[in-house]
């Protein structure tokens, strides 16, 4: 009895000075702001870079052959984007975050002082480069006869795009792109090499000047784990509004 | 079958389609005229499904050209879009668009591209629907119709854009037999009211009784071509006399 009284006692001593003490609770509520302010921007880059990537890289499977039997001027344009969104995939996705993050702050914008815009610029890029391929796949899983279907009634590659493939191609790929969202919160947790105060960052702060590891890292562990659930059920049910038209 | 004049509707002239190096079609010369319903006949591989998409430019041809409605459609500087408008199209899997309702299916395009207003573009789709015995199912999903039903809507989504021609590839080959005559009888009612209608099919019975000409292709060309007659009763070439045997 005496134990587990004592348990609780320092349970609550260590509570006091790791969370309430200085108010350094708040230190991981801006630390949450910061992981948050990032990865939200991340996504909307990310989404945005995925989408042109994708349209380039499928328009160009779709119409090489068509457009090359034209000679048309768009073949060579659709080429050379195509080249470049390569370049793009294979360096992005050949290199870890961490040393783009790196490169992004400490070579190519010196002299931004914030690392929270540069964050979101570098794993706005990375995360493009997996949403570009998860959208891309998405396009290419979507039968050609819907394709077909729609160009036949009249309709031009960028409204069958726009009406057609793509409504179902996101819902194909929603579960896909959940997955990219989550590891990408997660990720941003590397967002202290360039000086970031992100959640885990301010963890270990806390833990650093607390000399208490237990408490501040299973606190940014919890956070971590409701966010990704929270993510988790909102899409579920995003999936079963979507899924409607299947029965 | 119906009135028609002899106005052309489609000229096809040396059409030529290859695949890499294999010479699918090899020039293809044929009139097809309005109101006429010609279907095509022809073993499997022969090109016949080939020569249908050329018509429309699905597959662009590698020679030879396609006039439709006076306009080269095979010319790359041709917007081909304006014209597929008017040439309405059956695929032998429906390809209904899952993500949208039948009547949505309906009237999309006519709203998109014809600048129909909703209560237009629905009270038209309506009317159709009524006609193939549909109109209860305007608001389901395609996952929920069966095959026949199915290609009945994609026959009126084609319809509802009011075109000069209708093509068919192989329209009843993905359906459980007992859907084939729901599906023909509105090809047949389609015939009667004078659409010009080109119908790659297997349904030698169909063709027997509703084509006004029949053209068998085998090997990439037209080995033969004639009235429903000529060729069920007095085919002349070898290869036509073969194939209906194993057909007929």
């Amino acid at each position: 009895m005496q134990t587990i009284l004592n348990f609780f006692k320092s349970f609550a001593h260590d509570f006091d000075t790791v969370f309430i003490v200085k108010d350094r609770y708040m230190s991981i509520v801006r630390g949450l702001l910061n992981t948050l302010k990032i990865t939200a921007g991340a996504l909307i880059v990310g989404v945005i870079i995925g989408v042109f990537v994708a349209a380039i890289r499928s328009s160009y499977d779709k119409n090489r052959e068509s457009l090359k039997a034209k000679k048309s001027v768009g073949y060579y344009v659709l080429t050379v984007l195509n080249a470049i969104c390569k370049i793009y995939l294979t360096v992005i996705r050949g290199t870890p975050v961490v040393v783009q993050l790196m490169i992004a702050y400490f070579v190519i914008f010196v002299s931004v002082k914030d690392g929270v815009p540069i964050g979101i610029f570098a794993f706005g890029i990375n995360s493009g480069a997996y949403v570009a391929e998860i959208f891309r796949g998405g396009i290419m899983s979507i039968d050609n006869g819907q394709f077909e279907a729609g160009r036949s009634l009249g309709f031009n590659y960028v409204q069958t795009m726009w009406y057609i493939v793509i409504p179902q191609m996101f819902k194909a790929v929603l579960p896909t792109l959940c997955n990219e969202f989550i590891a990408l919160l997660k990720e941003t947790s590397v967002a202290g090499y360039v000086g970031v105060i992100d959640l885990t960052k301010a963890g270990n702060s806390i833990a650093g000047v607390t000399y208490n590891y237990f408490m501040p890292l299973i606190a940014v562990a919890i956070v971590y784990l409701a966010i990704v659930m929270l993510l988790t059920s909102l899409v579920a049910r995003l999936e079963r509004r979507l899924r409607k038209s299947d029965h | 079958m119906t009135t028609k004049n002899n106005e052309t509707l489609i000229t096809v002239q040396n059409l030529q389609k290859s695949f890499g190096e294999i010479d699918v079609l090899k020039g293809i010369d044929y009139e097809i005229k309005k109101g006429e319903v010609v279907v095509i006949i022809g073993p499997s591989g022969s090109g016949k499904s080939t020569f249908l998409r050329t018509l429309n430019m699905l597959e662009t041809p590698t020679g030879g050209e396609v006039i439709f409605d006076g306009v080269n459609i095979s010319d790359p500087k041709t917007n081909i879009n304006k014209h597929r408008e008017k040439m309405g199209m059956v695929f032998q899997q429906f390809n209904l668009f899952p993500h949208m309702t039948i009547l949505k299916n309906m009237t999309i395009a006519p709203m998109k591209l014809l600048g129909k207003s909703k209560q237009e573009a629905e009270a038209a789709a309506m009317e159709l629907l009524k006609k193939v015995g549909l109109a209860d199912r305007a608001d389901a999903y395609p996952s929920q119709l069966s095959g026949g039903q199915k290609q009945r809507v994609a026959i009126v989504r084609a319809l509802a854009m009011n075109p000069e021609v209708m093509l068919f590839d192989e329209p009843t080959s993905a359906l459980d037999p007992e859907m084939v005559g729901e599906v023909l009888s509105v090809m047949k009612e389609l015939a009667a009211s004078g659409m010009t209608m080109v119908i790659v099919t297997h349904e030698m019975g169909f063709a027997r009784e509703v084509a006004d000409r029949v053209i068998f292709i085998d090997e990439g060309i037209i080995m033969e071509e004639g009235t429903p007659k000529d060729i069920f009763e007095n085919p002349k070439c070898d290869r036509l006399k073969d194939f209906l045997s194993k057909v007929l």
